[in-house]
């Protein structure tokens, strides 16, 4: 099925409006697709009328473009109706919203559904979800656009069983900076379920990596879904909700005791080199860092700068927790180290790795840290951690440092803490494609993940 | 392609949901895996006449459709000495719910290990291997793959366990024998393929590995559900 006009539209009819109503689901999709997205998009019920001075056609037939997506938030029992409509139409996608289908025990429903699109090889998402936010390109979530949190647009892809989750994970990837391609809320996951999106995806250029939110697969869809994402050239992360086995099942053999059912999930996605995040906010930190750096493979070996032992100190116990090594610089290195720095300091900083340039340093210093960092060959990766309230450093540092990868080919992580305050620091790296996480723990998840990259 | 015989003790098994130990050892032995020279005896008199032609020291075992852990019933006599011995111990498990014989075996020794496999709600076929024996939940230490695997992922899959240094030559013991055990994790992952429209589970349990031999001294196989009621293959699994 080609999911290429549901992705990226350039015509939109959301059937269901209500005329009085303007909280219905299908008002808040139309309204704000109409006001704020390039797409020509097309109000519909079945009782015609006007919508904000706008026509209301009585059917998707009716409405004189070809349309490539149509929202359906009709009550679940004229669902089929409206979809064998939308197919006679030659509409060529669709994204149902309404519920009341296979969650709420309407199995039967919801395979009339499947079947009839099935046969008319007509690509549906859902029911019971949000359908796609895709910045700049068309938004089908019915929450009202001034309650909601938007990431920028950006190469992330987000795919999730859960539509409240993914709200919830774009206000934390728009408050840790990272963009987004398309976020995708795929409800029961009746007919269009993850395996087509890890396909859409891997083929889309305008995704780098390739996120998943799953509660489970169905019966043996795991397997294939694994076997796909092995292949990918594209990195894909998933986080599995539902890791305790509810309630104890009298189990007879060893092995069906020992292999519980996420036990399994999660050997199974190491084994194909699928990244597993166990909770969002690892989640948010390897989609950032990966974003930035989709094809690096580094071995974890880090060197940390930063103006505070005790940060640097932190840092090495995450890292060493999660299996990095921050191997301690040779004398040779340390001098040269040394030589680098400004005289306010030369006496006085660390530079056994972590590297503390103390409170005294200046910008240039951390420049120079860094610039030295990306010769020694002990290292292939490096941690900053930014206090930017030191009084040698000004703003422009991130800026300044943003170029470093692209130069030298080491990838540099950096912590910031993550207020106002800050935000043209922050902006300086992120806008220069380096990751920024707004704890030393989030910026160890960074650089532990560029180990998974695909080469 | 499973061979007739295997079929016909996997059909006479679906009465009770699994094979019993002697059955599950035959289904191993025919498919080529290594098992002890076991045989089943119906009663003493056949008892005695195994035990004469495998030899003293040897290990008994109770055989009974009731009882699926034969630890937990003390169904198990290991290092039996001599026919008093065995006598006594066949006095105490005859009168076990279920009884139905005797398994007669030689004695293996070895580190335990357990390997094991599984229909996967979400991933099919799943093949486990990991540090075994009664004990084996407490250690709780086991690698999972799906399947199918080849010798690099039984490799890896060693190298995951936290006990691998026991199989290594821990404190002066000697080695297990790699190459064997990678093997018939090998060989066992690939009758198993066979047999997914077949089962629920496998349990090669303990799977005792020596630096000559590994060999499985305990076997369970419970069917899957499918087969048991139909007596059909379940195919819902792609294999």
């Amino acid at each position: 099925m080609n999911l290429a006009p549901m992705l990226a539209p350039k015509t939109l009819a959301v059937i269901g409006v209500s005329a009085g109503n303007d909280r219905h689901p299908a008002n808040v999709i139309f309204s704000k697709n109409q006001l704020r997205y390039p797409l020509a998009t097309y109000a519909v019920n079945v009782k015609g009328g006007l919508l904000d001075g706008e026509e209301v056609f009585s059917s998707v037939s009716a409405i004189p473009t070809a349309i490539d997506l149509a929202v359906i938030a009709v009550r679940s029992a004229y669902v089929p109706a409206v979809l064998a409509d939308c197919i006679s139409a030659r509409v060529k996608s669709a994204i149902i919203i309404s519920g009341g289908f296979s969650e709420s025990g309407h199995d039967e429903l919801q395979d009339k559904l499947v079947s009839m699109a099935t046969q008319a090889d007509f690509p549906f998402i859902g029911p019971n979800c949000l359908g796609i936010y895709s910045p700049g390109v068309v938004d089908t979530f019915f929450l009202p656009a001034e309650r909601m949190v938007q990431p920028a647009a950006g190469d992330v892809a987000l795919v999730s069983q859960s539509g409240g989750v993914l709200v919830d994970l774009l206000v934390k990837f728009a408050v840790e900076g990272v963009g987004i391609s398309s976020a995708v809320s795929i409800g029961n996951k009746a007919l269009i379920r993850e395996l087509q999106l890890l396909e859409f995806f891997e083929a889309d250029p305008r995704t780098r990596v390739i996120a998943f939110y799953v509660e489970g697969f169905a019966r043996d869809e795991g397997r294939a879904f694994v076997r796909k994402a092995a292949r990918s050239r594209k990195p894909v992360i998933v986080l599995k909700a539902g890791k305790t086995d509810a309630g104890s099942r009298a189990v007879a053999s060893h092995t069906a005791s020992l292999a519980g059912d996420y036990r399994v999930f999660s050997a199974v996605l190491a084994q194909h080199g699928i990244i597993e995040a166990r909770n969002e906010l690892e989640l948010v930190s390897f989609c950032e860092a990966l974003s930035c750096y989709p094809e690096t493979v580094i071995k974890g070996r880090v060197g940390i700068i930063s103006g505070s032992g005790g940060h640097g100190a932190m840092a090495v116990d995450v890292c060493v927790s999660s299996g990095l090594i921050v191997p301690r610089f040779g004398d040779v290195v340390q001098q040269t180290l040394r030589q680098t720095l400004s005289d306010n300091i030369r006496a006085i900083a660390s530079v056994a790795n972590p590297v503390d340039l103390t409170g005294s340093a200046a910008e240039n210093d951390f420049i120079a840290a860094v610039e030295a960092f990306c010769t020694i060959p002990d290292i292939d990766c490096i941690l900053l951690l930014m206090l930017p309230y030191l009084p040698g450093i000004s703003s422009d540092l991130g800026a300044r440092l943003g170029k470093v990868f692209r130069r030298h080919g080491k990838p540099l992580v950096a912590y910031v803490p993550h207020i106002e305050k800050y935000r043209m620091l922050i902006d300086g790296f992120e806008l220069n494609r380096v990751p920024v996480a707004s704890s030393i723990e989030s910026a160890v998840h960074m650089t532990r993940v560029l180990g998974r990259g695909r080469q | 392609m499973i061979k007739q015989e295997i079929m016909d003790i996997l059909h006479r098994a679906r009465i009770n949901g699994w094979l019993m130990e002697p059955e599950a050892k035959r289904v191993f032995a025919l498919a080529g895996l290594p098992v002890p020279r076991f045989a089943w005896a119906a009663d003493l008199q056949e008892s005695l006449q195994h035990a004469a032609r495998i030899g003293y020291p040897l290990v008994a075992k109770v055989v009974s459709p009731a009882v699926v852990h034969k630890s937990e019933v003390d169904g198990v006599g290991v290092g039996i000495a001599d026919e008093s011995q065995l006598r006594t111990f066949y006095e105490r498990v005859s009168g076990l719910p279920g009884f139905a014989g005797l398994l007669i075996e030689e004695m293996a020794a070895g580190m335990e290990l357990i390997a094991g496999a599984k229909l996967d709600f979400q991933f099919g076929l799943i093949i486990l291997l990991g540090i075994g024996g009664i004990s084996v939940e407490v250690y709780d230490d086991v690698a999972i793959r799906m399947a199918p695997i080849c010798p690099a992922d039984v490799e890896m899959m060693l190298r995951e366990l936290k006990g691998e240094k026991l199989l290594s030559g821990f404190r002066g013991k000697p080695a297990v024998n790699r190459e064997k055990l990678v093997r018939v994790l090998v060989d066992f992952a690939a009758l198993v393929q066979e047999m997914v429209p077949y089962i629920a589970s496998i349990d090669l349990n303990p799977l005792l590995c020596s630096g000559e031999e590994c060999i499985i001294a305990d076997a369970r196989i419970m069917l899957g559900e499918v087969f048991v009621r139909t007596g059909g293959p379940d195919t819902s699994f792609v294999r």
